[in-house]
């Protein structure tokens, strides 16, 4: 008796969850949501966003790439120096480094137009998105990436390298970055996710033309018909969602 | 004799203004093995660090390899090999990459080299093993050979045993003393133990807080300490007022012998009993500052209480 009770709970807690996801589904290949699933089904709609909104797809692919290029970039050696050189101003700037998270995506966005607005080849740019993007993303890539290296001996690692005629551009890619690897891509995993999701940022600085996908989500929630906005929820599903779960699966096959 | 490694005027203060190393001048002979010996916070890892290159010694402190001049070199130029408590392996690397990395980086790596390191420390057929599939012992002897790989012009040892329990510790200390000893190459230990430094060192450098108190042959640091820092370091020295002397006079315990009465030098009480098979110790109140310890090798049992008449050969007694 108490199982089927556990049972009943479980489920209603979970259609209370999927419900309404399998019914934005339906309403995207639904002729007329109104009239319901009786109107019959169709690909229309989905045929409809990929033709407005395909190209918000390929842009936030392309920024989610970019943004793992300069987080890696400016990410690694941040997280380096930060586990080398352990002081009072290393110690406090890690602090500092959850403020972009803390703080309203809203308000940096506010920030960067008042700051560069004027700036209008920049402001209309798709590099306008990804500096906010980075701003978002990098505290991340840096604590992933600093929580491996904190964890081994690098000092000790790079002197026994450099004992053995390392310099040290040989001791950063043959002792550093292999192994901090796990921290790479853990953190490379989270910021391609969050790039991808990200709308508070994005949704401030964009301009027509540098529309993401969850800014194109928006758009159509706002300004087309209810179908229209399921449908780009169901491309998004089954676009995005294969990505990220192959990204995670190559991550985890790198790692071993 | 010929030095290898000459320390001239070194000295390290850190920049925190911690005064870790005061300064002093030191030899190293070609083939020597130097055991550095003293209580965390001596400087002794601080003075190997400066040897290997991994700390500047404070102007006008020199370190000559040789006739050569390496203060300015940095530690991946000065060709010495080092060992460290904690093993340092690349986690990322194989045992065999492991020990053929200085190699690799001299672009000299050929897996026969590799392989006869590897047997050199008795670890053939090792090399495709990961790291995290070794023991201690095992990790600490592909450190041995990787160090030894690109045939340091002397090798550094911080702390080797440290980290391993006693009986691989013992093992470990038999083959470091065979490597060094085959190889006849220059090194430079550091240890806080003091039977590690009696076993490997042909001279040991007794340190105390950024100074070497006292340098000489194990030998001579044992029987004719210089301090009574020193005396206490190494082994145990019992000290006491003989026959109303107004100083201490100090003793080993394997010095002083169990005597009939008529014959004791001074008597005492036993206050604890330790058999430890081939020998028993005890500690006996006989008056003093602190108990005097005593090693007999009679079979007999001995009991708390029991008043023993004490004697000590006269040419093992020390005054300082």
């Amino acid at each position: 008796m108490r199982f089927y009770l556990q049972l009943a709970f479980t489920l209603l807690v979970t259609a209370f969850l999927i419900v309404p996801v399998v019914m934005s589904i339906l309403a995207g290949v639904t002729e007329n949501f109104f009239i319901g699933l009786k109107s019959g089904l169709t690909l229309r709609w989905i045929g409809e966003v990929w033709e407005l909104y395909a190209r918000t797809v390929y842009f936030s692919i392309g920024i989610a790439l970019a943004c793992l290029v300069v987080t890696l970039v400016l990410g690694v050696p941040a997280a380096y120096v930060l586990a080398r050189a352990q002081n009072r101003w290393t110690r406090a700037f890690e602090e500092l480094l959850v403020l972009p998270v803390a703080v309203p995506g809203l308000a940096t966005a506010l920030a960067l137009i008042l700051f560069y607005g004027q700036l209008r080849a920049f402001r209309a740019s798709w590099t306008f998105i990804l500096v906010g993007h980075v701003l978002f993303t990098l505290p991340f890539m840096v604590r992933s990436v600093l929580a491996v290296m904190a964890a081994i001996d690098l000092g000790t690692l790079e002197d026994a390298a450099a004992s053995l005629g390392a310099r040290f551009a040989q001791r950063f890619f043959h002792v550093v970055l292999p192994n901090a690897r796990p921290g790479i891509i853990a953190g490379s995993l989270m910021v391609v996710t969050l790039s991808m999701g990200e709308f508070n940022i994005t949704w401030m600085l964009h301009t027509p033309l540098t529309q993401t996908l969850p800014v194109g989500l928006a758009d159509s929630y706002a300004s087309m018909r209810l179908e229209i906005g399921s449908a780009y929820t169901v491309i998004f599903f089954f676009m995005i969602v294969p990505l990220l779960i192959a990204l995670q699966w190559l991550a985890e096959r790198t790692v071993r | 004799m010929t030095a290898m490694i000459r320390l001239a005027r070194v000295a390290k203060t850190f920049p925190d203004g911690t005064r870790a190393l005061k300064r002093l001048d030191l030899e190293i002979a070609d083939g020597e093995t130097l055991v550095l010996l003293g209580p965390s916070g001596c400087g002794k890892t601080t003075l190997l660090r400066i040897v290997a290159g991994l700390e500047m010694p404070d102007e006008p402190g020199r370190v000559f390899f040789g006739s050569e001049d390496m203060t300015a070199l940095p530690i991946e130029r000065r060709n010495v090999g080092m060992v460290f408590q904690s093993y340092a392996l690349f986690p990322n690397m194989s045992v065999a990459e492991n020990v053929g990395y200085g190699l690799r980086i001299r672009r000299e790596l050929t897996p026969a080299k590799v392989d006869e390191l590897l047997a050199l420390v008795h670890l053939d057929g090792f090399g495709a093993r990961r790291v995290d599939q070794l023991s201690g012992g095992q990790r600490q002897r592909v450190a041995l050979a990787r160090a030894l790989a690109v045939r340091p012009r002397a090798l550094l040892l911080d702390e080797p045993l440290t980290a391993l329990d006693a009986k691989l510790r013992e093992q470990l200390r038999i083959d470091i003393d065979r490597l060094l000893r085959s190889l006849a190459i220059t090194a430079v230990y550091v240890t806080h133990d003091q039977s590690e430094a009696m076993a490997l060192g042909d001279r040991i450098a007794v340190m105390q807080a950024g100074e070497i108190v006292q340098i000489g042959t194990p030998r001579d640091i044992y029987y004719q300490p210089r301090t009574a820092f020193v005396a206490d370091f190494i082994g145990t020295m019992n000290r006491l007022r003989l026959n109303g002397a107004a100083r201490e006079s100090l003793f080993r315990p394997e010095d002083t012998r169990i005597v009939p009465q008529g014959q004791a030098q001074f008597s005492g009480t036993i206050a604890s009993v330790f058999f430890l098979g081939d020998h028993t110790r005890l500690m006996v109140e006989c008056g003093g500052t602190q108990l005097v310890t005593v090693e007999t090798t009679q079979r007999r049992q001995f009991a708390v209480g029991e008043r023993l008449h004490l004697a000590v050969e006269p040419g093992a007694l020390l005054s300082l």
